[in-house]
């Protein structure tokens, strides 16, 4: 395998909160390589965020904190730079777009500032020419007329129009990897595959990687190269896309499958949503996280965590029984 | 407004993309009458050297309490001075003081509470406590002491009632701050490579202008109160310069035979706040943070 351009290893990140420490992210590890889309899925509250956050060094610190692991982007671990070494990687080479696309763009600045920002920012660009950048970013989002557009406010916008800004601003420097945290959940559906299509489009036409972040499996089918799962802030299951669509082999992930429709077909199989709550972060259970919602748990799934384990070529599980599951 | 944004926005292909969130809000004969207002005691105030009233400051012994003729149009006071140039030129002490002092509190407080508001932490800590010191300060047993010490003049009222006014500011700046903070585009620019004193300057600031200036406004109608109540009590601007809160206090010696002495100057300060209060409450009806726009 070629050098990764990403490599989070053993990330762990807590909160210190009323109710206690919470585990937010637990000793998870990825790899993510060049130009390549990793998805990342699960329910909410499981930790997708906070891992997103922990790359670009944005938790909130307090309540939060990175406890301990390496993040090697381009070999360089982002966790031993000092403030404007990251500051250099942010926006530059490694973008982030938010889920609220109603609050994440400023209410008080046109659109023309924000997306020129960036390019003011890293390549020192005087902003009559970064406003003109801005304006070519604003076409390639497919936003019509983007000079004229440059002076309006993001009210003026819709959702979906203002993720398009947000992509615009994610692109301005040709990031290596671009974060997207849940870029669509809270889009009309019908503005969601354009908008996906759109940044699959464009981070391929870049040759940037991409971290999708989502809890909807059907996107992951479409868009991901590869899948991380987690669950309880730890990753449970991970592999290519397809080999992890035609056998999942951790009860969670089936789990997930039954629960939303398939793009492939099938469409007289019923809806099973997985039954039960997720768990709370701040007192795990001393097994497998997923043993009180899961069908197939056994006494020692209740004592013993399994660790994640390489279940075939690429696919790794965190399941006792992933053998039996794969089956 | 909101139908023209429609139009110039129909012409984008993106259609149903457009939803102008922000609504048309009437402003009112109230709003437009206390602009004029304090548009004409501003004017009076800038240009009264150069308008034909008489001095402000000249007495005419044998005109006292005089009643109002082609010469002098509202009359004379106690001491035979032109009721009118005095009010004209009381609007300018008056507004010197209720801008000027203003000011010190939304620069320093403002800057303050921003600080406190996005950095929280000990910093928060000691500027609320410090905020909550200066509140528990007489403010009357402070203007005595500034004024005795340094003398009464225009600039130790100003200081004086601006410092006073500084943990208001604060409150008021670090309160946006903190809810402004929360929101994704400032956890969104420091995920573009910002630096805190960008973020401060270029994503806070804008937004926490408009409270502050709505703010700001009503400052300015308060301060004209207790420069008036200082000046009343003989602790504000020195004699003969005319302030309306000295005219109100030295009306009162004739409210028995020529009560307009005082009432004048007290309707002219009360129109003042009041228009200045007005402007204040429609800014900051306008400001107040609605969701998806502001
Ligand atoms: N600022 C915070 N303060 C305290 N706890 C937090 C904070 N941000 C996230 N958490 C905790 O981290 C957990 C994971 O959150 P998150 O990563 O946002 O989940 P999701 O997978 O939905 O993105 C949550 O259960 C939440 O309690
Ligand atoms: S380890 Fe046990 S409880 Fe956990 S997913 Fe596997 S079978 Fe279920
Ligand atoms: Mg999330």
């Amino acid at each position: 395998m070629t050098q990764p351009l990403l490599s989070v290893r053993n990330l762990s990140t807590r909160f210190r909160t009323d109710r206690g420490l919470v585990r937010a992210v637990d000793d998870v590890s990825f790899d993510v390589a060049p130009g390549e889309t990793l998805a990342i899925v699960g329910e909410s509250g499981s930790g997708k965020s906070v891992t997103a956050l922990s790359i670009l060094r944005l938790i909130p610190d307090p309540p939060g904190k990175i406890e301990s692991g390496e993040i090697l982007f381009e070999g360089k671990d982002l966790l031993k730079l000092d403030d404007a070494g990251i500051r250099a990687i942010r926006g530059d080479r490694i973008a982030m777009i938010f889920q609220e696309p109603m609050s994440s763009l400023n209410p008080a600045l046109t659109v023309g500032l924000q997306v020129g920002e960036p390019i003011n920012l890293h390549r020192k660009t005087v902003w009559s020419k970064a406003l003109d950048k801005a304006a070519e970013l604003l076409g390639k989002v497919r936003i019509p007329d983007g000079k004229s557009r440059l002076n309006s406010y993001p009210h003026q916008y819709s959702g979906g129009m203002r993720q398009r800004v947000m992509i615009a601003m994610a692109l301005a420097c040709q990031p290596k990897l671009i974060i997207a945290d849940e870029p669509t959940t809270a889009l009309d559906v019908t503005v969601q595959a354009q908008i996906l299509a759109l940044l699959k489009e464009l981070t391929r036409e870049a040759n940037s990687a991409m971290i999708l972040i989502t809890h909807d499996l059907g996107v992951v089918a479409r868009y991901a190269d590869r899948v991380a799962v987690m669950y309880g802030g730890r990753i449970v299951e991970t592999a290519p896309a397809r080999p992890l669509y035609k056998s999942p082999r951790h009860p969670y992930t089936r789990g997930l499958m039954a629960s939303v429709p398939r793009l492939d077909g099938d469409t007289g199989r019923p809806l099973v949503p997985i039954e039960g709550q997720p768990p709370d972060l701040a007192s795990l259970p001393a097994g497998c996280a997923f043993a009180l919602r899961c069908k197939d748990a056994t006494e020692r799934c209740h004592r013993e965590r399994p660790p994640l384990v390489e279940s075939a070529r690429h696919h790794f599980s965190a399941c006792w029984y992933h053998e039996r599951l794969a089956a | 407004m909101a139908v023209r944004e429609v139009a110039a926005l129909d012409v984008g292909v993106d259609t149903s993309a457009v939803t102008p969130v922000r609504r048309q809000r009437r402003l009112g004969g109230l709003f437009v009458a206390s602009v004029i207002w304090i548009a004409l005691v501003g004017l009076g105030a800038i240009f009264a050297g150069l308008l034909p009233i008489p001095s402000p400051t000249e007495m005419d012994m044998l005109g006292k309490r005089a009643l109002p003729s082609a010469e002098h149009w509202l009359g004379n006071d106690v001491l035979g001075r032109d009721v009118f140039s005095r009010l004209i030129y009381g609007g300018r002490i008056s507004l010197t003081v209720g801008l000027l002092a203003p000011v010190i509190g939304v620069t320093v407080g403002g800057a303050l509470g921003m600080l406190a508001g996005y950095f929280r932490g000990r910093f928060e800590t000691i500027v609320t406590g410090g905020v909550d010191v200066l509140l528990a300060f007489p403010p009357l047993v402070f203007a005595l002491a500034v004024t005795a010490y340094l003398g009464q003049s225009i600039l130790n009222i100003t200081l004086v009632i601006g410092i006073l006014g500084i943990p208001a500011f604060t409150r008021v700046a670090r309160a946006v701050t903190l809810s402004l903070s929360e929101r994704e585009f400032v956890t969104a620019a420091r995920a573009l490579g910002a630096t805190h004193s960008r973020i401060l300057l270029r994503e806070l600031l804008p937004n926490v202008a408009l409270p502050l200036v709505a703010f700001f406004l009503l400052g300015v109608a308060v301060t004209i109160v207790v420069e008036g109540a200082l000046s009343f009590l003989g602790l504000g601007v020195p004699p003969p310069a005319p302030s309306w809160g000295s005219m109100i206090g030295e009306g009162r010696e004739s409210l028995d035979i020529a009560p307009w002495l005082a009432f004048l100057p007290a309707i002219f300060m009360f129109l003042t706040v009041l228009a200045f209060n007005v402007i204040g409450d429609t800014l900051r009806a306008l400001t107040d943070p609605r969701p998806g726009a502001l």
